[in-house]
């Protein structure tokens, strides 16, 4: 069943440009003053400079344009909803509603970069001092790399067997194939300077208290390890999965077809995970797949070209329904009781109406929290994540944080990867100062 | 319903677009398709004496490009026709009396001496053309074997020649100018001054078009050397169209009807240089660029123009423009423009801004009240069109004439009279 839709999965949603097609497409670019685009990404990539030197044939020149300020530029030019950040604004849209293919002339140049397999960059003198890096995601590794830049010696502890964070484990196979996280991992890591020590979890291996003892700062970049419960005691069941664990079970699957969905599958939730396991569950030959989420569909946290990418994939978008129970039989569930929902004085309540929607297994996509573990330490909370400045400091003098598990967290790679890169300039004028 | 019809010294052609002497007008077979697209006439590539020269047996063009790979200019280093002359003869005739309502002018090159001349134009009225065309003009290879611009750059020697042509044939007889010179009037009062019946330019410039940083060799490489060669195409014309103007104003040659060459490529490029003087045009990098298709574009653009403009034949425009060609001083120094920006056609790309600020008179905002926007500061503004020049949006920024009221810029009263370098306080020159 699908064995043809199942090569999608292994399949670039966008095709890399060809020089010709990157050469047109840069073309378009107007090189404005002070441009738009530049402000609307969160790593402030000159994005008329790198497109620019993609024109002029200089695409080495223009890949560390992108490294000089998010190394994960391969990455991000992927996964990045660049219809909400850089090609929004782009004064294109103004002049004919098209943006610059800003996204894809990045991994033009980026691909080419990492290609040559050299990195543009000369490390600083070695400092003599020692960063703890907390989690190998994109984050940590933003993080890592630009310290190691400066001259640190870094140790990266992560708690998978894989480098890479979300990025290996949690995004939808077809946005970065032929084993492209990995690659990028192995690419970043290549500056020199940085050891990634892997199946190492805070609270187990180590802990903060150990990491600001043996080390000079310490960096968490660890994301959000738990889970959210639904209430809907589905631990019971063996076909209700976390979304999460269902993508990375399939990322880490030598053989995708051997990961069984069923015929009909559920995925509760409204973000880009929601959307990422229920397109799978489509390319792997599920029937009928429905993402279902309580709120209305402008309020679902996954980006409108996302939703749309759903929709021309077969998967049905079902708005304004809560999860109120499971049914099951034998062991199985067979289908969600769902409650309607409205809004009545800005607050989201089930009018009691209901609908069972049937199914063969179910995936949950209601969001995350940062894991106990770390919620026990004695860093400040805020909203349940890792209190943080805008230097990513937290309320301990010696340590940062950076990426999900920071209370300034976007729920974005490149997000992630500026709170990486901001806290280590903030580690390294720490680190400066103290030893001038 | 306008009128294409053009007659050129007597030549007459259903319209003013013909192909210049070059690649396209080498052969029967082109010069028949020509036709059949419907071109108003040709000129044929330069015929020359036998043995027939030979041309490189590699790369003979080279180009230059915007950035979306349109042609924007194209050098060569072929030289006359390669073909025995009776070949050229033989079809010219044929061609000619198959269609005789197109132009059908033979462009020569021979060597500068009077029995060589006086033999071959004798050769091409047997043919039944309608003019010659004298190249004096190619920069490239036969200049090296005293023709070409060898000629076009020695006065005396475009008269010497221009009287035998007159001398020994009834044709009417065009002379092609090289641009390569300091001073365009001079050849062409030579031309003026030996009788011919008119000028056409310009011919190619001598261009050296890239470098391959490879091999380090110059473009069109043969066998890993390059010579220069002879520049064409759209980046040329400005430079066309001002020796047009300086003929077409100078006293001396002012009645000396003019053939329009120089990177003519739309209809538009046409309409300019014939209301500078030129009474028809001369194609050639178009052509070559897009095939001869492109003169669908040109009669039907040059005939909707005309008819919008209330133009019903070609001489109700040809030359209309010269008379405002003037020299730097003659212009009015009491007009005052100022910059204006359509807000709704603004896309915001900000590039006026950055180009008035970095490079001119930081005339431009960037924000207003905090927001991103970009308007004119009048005090600042001279008026000189860089923002314009930059604007990637047609007629987004205009500049505007002020008729009354103060310069802003200058806190001075507008001055309503005509005034110019000559006569002001600065010129140490001036009367004042």
């Amino acid at each position: 069943m699908g064995s043809g839709l199942i090569q999608k999965l292994s399949t670039d949603l966008h095709q890399p440009l060809s020089k010709h097609e990157a050469l047109v497409e840069s073309d378009r670019c107007y090189f404005c003053h002070d441009a738009p685009c530049v402000t609307a990404c969160p790593t402030g990539i000159d994005i008329p400079l790198f497109i620019r030197q993609i024109s002029t044939d200089n695409p080495l020149g223009s890949a560390k344009t992108i490294f000089d300020e998010n190394i994960f530029g391969g990455m991000c030019a992927r996964v990045c909803p660049t219809e909400t950040l850089c090609e929004q604004v782009c004064v294109r849209n103004t002049a004919e509603e098209r943006p610059v293919k800003i996204g894809e002339l990045q991994r033009y140049s980026t691909d080419q970069m990492m290609n040559t397999g050299k990195q543009p960059y000369t490390k600083a003198a070695p400092t003599n001092k020692h960063v703890a890096v907390v989690g190998a995601g994109p984050a940590g590794l933003s993080c890592a790399h630009r310290l190691a830049l400066h001259g640190h010696t870094v140790t990266v502890f992560d708690a998978l067997p894989k480098a890479g964070g979300l990025n290996e484990y949690g995004i939808a196979a077809y946005k970065t194939v032929d084993n492209f996280a990995q690659r990028e991992a192995d690419y970043i890591l290549s500056i020199g300077g940085i050891e990634v020590k892997h199946e190492q979890r805070l609270g187990d291996a180590f802990t903060l208290e150990s990491l600001k003892a043996d080390f000079d700062a310490v960096f968490v970049g660890i994301g959000l390890g738990d889970v959210n419960d639904a209430g809907l005691n589905a631990d019971q069941y063996k076909n209700v999965e976390n979304a999460v664990d269902f993508i990375a079970r399939l990322r880490q699957s030598q053989n995708p077809a051997d990961v069984s969905v069923g015929r009909r599958v559920i995925v509760i939730g409204g973000g880009m995970t929601a959307i990422d396991a229920a397109v799978q569950s489509k390319m792997l030959g599920a029937e009928d797949v429905s993402v279902i989420y309580r709120r209305a569909q402008s309020q679902m946290n996954a980006s409108t070209y996302e939703q749309e990418l759903a929709q021309t994939n077969g998967v049905l978008l079902k708005t304004q329904l809560q999860p109120k129970s499971l049914i099951a039989e034998s062991g199985l569930v067979t289908g969600v009781e769902f409650e309607y929902t409205e809004v009545q004085n800005n607050g989201l309540v089930g009018t009691g109406e209901t609908i069972t929607v049937a199914c063969d297994s179910v995936l949950m996509a209601i969001g995350q929290t940062l894991s106990e573990q770390a919620q026990q330490s004695e860093l400040e909370l805020a909203n349940g994540r890792i209190q943080v400045d805008e230097e990513q400091r937290s309320s301990d003098a010696k340590v940062w944080a950076g990426g999900d598990c920071a209370s300034n967290f976007e729920d974005l790679t490149v997000a992630a990867v500026q709170s990486g890169k901001l806290a280590a300039e903030s580690i390294h004028r720490a680190l400066s100062n103290k030893s001038a | 319903m306008v009128d294409l019809s053009s007659n050129f010294l007597g030549i007459s052609s259903p319209n003013p677009f013909w192909l210049a002497s070059a690649p396209p007008t080498d052969k029967e077979t082109n010069v028949v398709r020509a036709f059949e697209a419907g071109w108003g006439g040709v000129v044929w590539k330069t015929l020359g004496e036998d043995p027939n020269i030979v041309n490189v047996n590699g790369p003979r063009y080279g180009a230059i490009y915007s950035a979306d790979r349109t042609l924007m200019g194209l050098n060569n280093i072929e030289l006359i026709t390669d073909r025995p002359l009776q070949t050229n003869l033989d079809e010219i005739a044929r061609v000619k009396k198959d269609w005789p309502d197109r132009a059908m002018v033979v462009s020569l090159m021979v060597p500068c001496e009077e029995s060589n001349w006086k033999n071959i134009v004798k050769k091409v009225e047997d043919t039944g053309a309608d003019g010659l065309e004298l190249n004096f003009g190619c920069p490239h290879g036969m200049s090296e074997r005293g023709m070409g611009a060898a000629v076009g750059q020695v006065p005396e020697y475009i008269q010497m020649v221009t009287a035998w042509c007159k001398q020994y044939s009834s044709l009417p007889v065009i002379v092609k100018l090289t641009p390569n010179i300091t001073d365009i009037r001079m050849p062409a009062r030579a031309a003026n001054a030996g009788g011919a019946d008119a000028v056409s330019l310009i011919n190619t410039i001598s261009s050296i078009i890239s470098v391959n940083l490879d091999t380090m060799s110059p473009e069109p490489s043969i066998d890993g050397w390059g010579s220069h060669g002879g520049y064409c195409g759209p980046a040329v014309k400005p430079i066309a169209m001002n020796m047009v103007a300086e003929i077409a104003r100078d006293p001396e040659t002012a009645n000396l009807p003019i053939s329009g060459i120089g990177g003519i490529t739309t209809w538009r490029d046409a309409a300019e240089f014939m209301t500078l003087g030129a009474q028809n045009v001369q194609v050639c990098t178009a052509a070559m660029t897009y095939g001869f298709k492109i003169i669908d574009e040109l009669t039907t653009g040059l005939a909707n123009w005309m008819e919008s403009a209330g133009y019903n034949k070609l001489d109700d425009f040809v030359g209309k423009a010269t008379p405002n060609v003037k020299d730097w001083q003659n212009l009015n120094l009491n007009y005052i423009a100022k910059a204006k920006i359509d807000q709704d056609a603004c896309i915001s790309c900000g590039r006026c801004h950055v180009v008035c600020e970095d490079t001119s008179h930081q005339a431009i905002t960037s924000t207003v009240n905090g927001e991103r926007r970009f308007e004119v500061i009048d005090e600042e503004c001279v008026g000189c069109n860089l923002c314009v020049s930059v604007c990637p949006v047609d007629n987004c920024i205009t500049m505007e004439q002020q008729t009354s009221g103060v310069d802003a810029r200058t806190g001075k009263p507008i001055n309503p009279n005509y005034e110019n370098w000559t006569t002001h306080p600065n010129n140490p020159a001036s009367a004042g």
